[in-house]
């Protein structure tokens, strides 16, 4: 079963190697006309926010393309990260609340934050006393008896400090920074996270990661949930700041077009390292551990260390990404982040635009966040005509409509991801191997 | 005493319910992924399936349990399972079939699952909405209440749950004479051992893969059903479910059905255990506690908020400790 090949089938002979890119030429002229209709029939305003989430989700895709389609490790949790940009974005550029930082609860939860870290410390120390002489049951048995009681301890004390500042204060507030500041820690919150993923699961079977991932995204969004001192939970915080003028200031269409030009930078940069790191021997190695593993091992490259820094890259990117994303969208809603929207959609921009090939992700970034904003609408009509059919013929009543017309998409993005697996498991512009024969 | 038996209410029941339903989800993991190499992630989905069949013809015909005395989502249970097990293997004909001729990656037969799951998702909650549903349809859960002598607090133990317990025992029993006994059974686990020279040996492999889906479809119906007959079916349920079912497969070892039951157990007491609130058990001792030590209300190790915490730390402290799980499972 660890046959080298299937991936991608066979690699296309290289007889063309200078022509035009008439595919890419064609698909992104194809591309223009669609986003140009959309202005045409929706508006400029709407059309541009649509750009601008488009391009948010581009830094999503080429997140995942990096640890998919370079290294073929698969993360099912890009929510999560998503989600962990979207707090450090609010958490760092919303006004400082001077309520609780008069008060004398700051102090007690960096008590509570000095006295977790001393009980992590004490449980390390604690499993480490095996190198002085204690026997390695005593110090396990030790070791999970302290961790328990200082865990209780430091979670009732927690529990009590949250309570107050709920009670008290509402929630902590924000650090009224620049927003820009908020989304480079936003993206290094994402890659700490991915590193503690990466660091367990990566040695093991590609399986291990989805589920670990998937998991870590759901403990995420129940955290930032149920953490009504921290983020408000399901009151959700708005508005937030942007890095641009905001819309009261200069008008919506100017200050969604200046937003544009931030994320199209953005991914401009982005674009351009990826493109040096591919054709990097980084990227090469990268490649090549993905193609052969053993054989990789054999040159002696070292798998797992190349595996860890690419997954946390694209942890990096995704926390981002979502950092810019929910900054736009101006609300911080912990509940908003869904698997649908957020992990699957970009999987299938992903593995649709080319698994791999940075161009062909932007592409199926626009084009299938393009086809999902505009299936909204259309599958509420379909909805109705179906339902109106279905009363006359069969007398079928189904209720509330519309939340299950927008089901109706999920079922369709399941099928998407099939059917491109099935049929072209290269996506619509495959990734190029280069040959040199 | 009284602490006890609330001890036993809420932990011993609660635990051991979680954990058949946690046992029989994981041991369809685990075959599929022992006769197929990729974990399945629609399984949870296909309990959701499996579930929302019984409902459709408890709907349809909401008293055909009363002759035999029993719920009657329990007698429609067969039919469901030979639907649940019938869609099953189509999807695999239709969609994991030419994967697998095309020689593909684990890992993209891991996608096609997650795709396999919206598909269900999407095509449940456009038929049954999001809400919940009580599968006791026209009829009325029955709650056994014991009591025991001297003590004011009854053992209780629901109709749905005492049906879980024999179902689950007769099941693994089953699966265990089937795979011991069984000719089929015995080339099953030959395959899951060494699928070429299962082939080679002359077993019908195509056989024994629509058998897998069968028993993996039947097994999830169980599972799905009774879980929703003790609480109420949700569409949503598989999102409950599967990170514990993936936790319970990995931790018992993959590949490995007994590890599967023992996972499921851990991993559901773990559960139940994690939530329990312990100052209830230790109220009794509080006046003799030394003044000093002031018992707080709230003893749970996590909120049930976090539950979905509990298997993923089982999970990471599996990985990281013993990666083969507790049966040393074949596969990593």
């Amino acid at each position: 079963m660890t046959t080298p090949s299937p991936r991608f089938s066979s690699p296309q002979p290289s007889s063309s190697q200078r022509r035009l890119p008439a595919r890419e030429l064609l698909l992104f002229v194809g591309l223009a006309v669609v986003v140009l209709g959309v202005f045409a029939f929706m508006g400029p305003a709407y059309a541009t926010r649509m750009l601008v989430e488009a391009s948010c989700y581009a830094i999503l895709a080429l997140g995942l393309t990096i640890q998919w389609g370079y290294a073929g490790q698969f993360n099912a949790g890009i929510m999560g990260f998503v989600a962990l940009g979207g707090f450090s974005a609010t958490f760092l550029s919303i006004p400082v609340n001077h309520a609780f930082w008069a008060s004398d609860l700051p102090g007690r939860l960096g008590w509570v934050l000095l006295a977790m870290v001393a009980v992590t410390a004490i449980v390390f120390a604690i499993s480490r006393l095996d190198r002085i002489g204690v026997p390695k049951l005593l110090r396990t048995i030790l070791a999970i008896v302290a961790g328990i009681v200082g865990y209780l301890v430091v979670v009732s004390w927690l529990r009590s400090v949250t309570n107050d500042i709920e009670s008290q204060v509402e929630f902590i507030g924000g650090l009224g920074l620049p927003v820009w500041l908020g989304w480079i820690v936003g993206g290094a919150l994402a890659g700490g996270i991915g590193y503690f993923i990466g660091h367990i699961c990566l040695g093991l079977r590609s399986d291990y990661l989805v589920i670990a991932t998937l998991g870590i995204a759901e403990i995420i969004k129940a955290f930032l949930k149920n953490s009504d001192w921290l983020t408000r939970g399901t009151a959700t915080i708005s508005p937030l700041p942007w890095p641009v003028p905001a819309p009261g200031e200069v008008g919506f269409l100017t200050a969604r077009a200046l937003y544009l030009s931030v994320t199209v930078v953005m991914i401009a940069v982005i674009f351009f390292l990826l493109h040096r790191a591919y054709h990097a021997p980084w990227g090469r190695m990268i490649r090549a551990i993905r193609d052969n593993e053993v054989s990789a091992a054999a040159m002696g490259k070292s798998i797992n260390r190349r595996r860890q820094e690419i997954f946390v890259f694209g942890c990096i990117l995704m926390g981002i990404g979502g950092a810019a994303l929910t900054s736009f969208n101006g609300i911080f809603d912990p509940q908003g982040y869904l698997p649908l929207n957020h992990t699957f959609l970009v999987l299938v921009m992903v593995i649709l635009g080319g698994p791999g090939n940075n161009l062909g992700t932007l592409f199926g970034a626009v084009l299938v966040y393009v086809i999902w904003i505009m299936s909204g609408p259309l599958a509420l009509a379909l909805m109705h005509g179906v339902a109106a059919l279905g009363a006359d013929w069969f007398d079928w009543q189904p209720g509330n409509l519309d939340s299950r017309a927008l089901q109706a998409r999920v079922f369709v993005i399941g099928l998407l991801i099939l059917l491109v697996l099935r049929f072209a498991p290269r996506g619509l512009i495959p990734e190029k191997v280069a040959h040199h024969d | 005493m009284n602490e006890l038996i609330y001890f036993f209410n809420y932990v011993v029941v609660a635990g051991s319910v979680t954990g058949c339903i946690y046992a029989m989800g994981a041991i369809g993991v685990t075959l599929i992924y022992s006769i197929l190499r990729f974990a399945h992630f629609a399984h949870a989905d296909m309990m959701t399936l499996g579930t929302f069949v019984v409902l459709l013809l408890t709907l349809a015909f909401p008293h055909a349990g009363d002759a035999l005395g029993l719920p009657t989502a329990i007698v429609m249970l067969p039919i469901a399972m030979a639907v649940t097990s019938l869609v099953a293997v189509g999807i695999d004909r239709a969609f994991y079939q030419p994967l697998r001729a095309h020689g593909v990656k684990p890992i993209v037969m891991v996608i096609a699952s997650l795709g396999v799951t919206l598909m269900l998702q999407g095509l449940i909650r456009l038929f049954a909405g999001t809400g919940a549903q009580s599968l006791y349809v026209d009829a009325r859960k029955e709650i056994f209440r014991i009591d025991l002598p001297g003590i004011t607090r009854p053992i209780v133990v629901t109709e749905p749950q005492i049906i879980l317990f024999a179902v689950t025992i007769v099941a693994v029993v089953g699966l265990h004479l089937f795979l011991t006994r069984a000719r089929l059974g015995k080339a099953m686990r030959a395959m899951s051992d060494n699928p070429d020279l299962a082939r080679a040996s002359g077993i019908n492999t195509r056989l024994i893969i629509t058998l897998t889906w069968i028993i993996a479809g039947s097994l999830a119906t169980l599972a799905g059903t009774l879980l929703s007959l003790d609480v109420a079916f949700k569409p949503d349920l598989s999102f409950f479910l599967l990170l514990p079912i993936f936790a319970a497969a990995i931790v018992g070892g993959v590949g490995h059905p007994y590890g599967a039951i023992a996972g499921g157990f851990l991993v559901g007491f773990a559960e139940t255990l994690a939530v329990f609130n312990w100052s209830v058990l230790l109220r009794p001792l509080r006046d003799s506690l030394p003044t000093w030590l002031e018992l707080p209300n709230n003893l749970a190790l996590v909120g049930t908020e976090y539950k979905i915490v509990v298997p993923f730390f089982i999970l990471v402290a599996v990985l990281i400790w013993r990666p083969t799980g507790i049966f040393k499972g074949k596969v990593i």
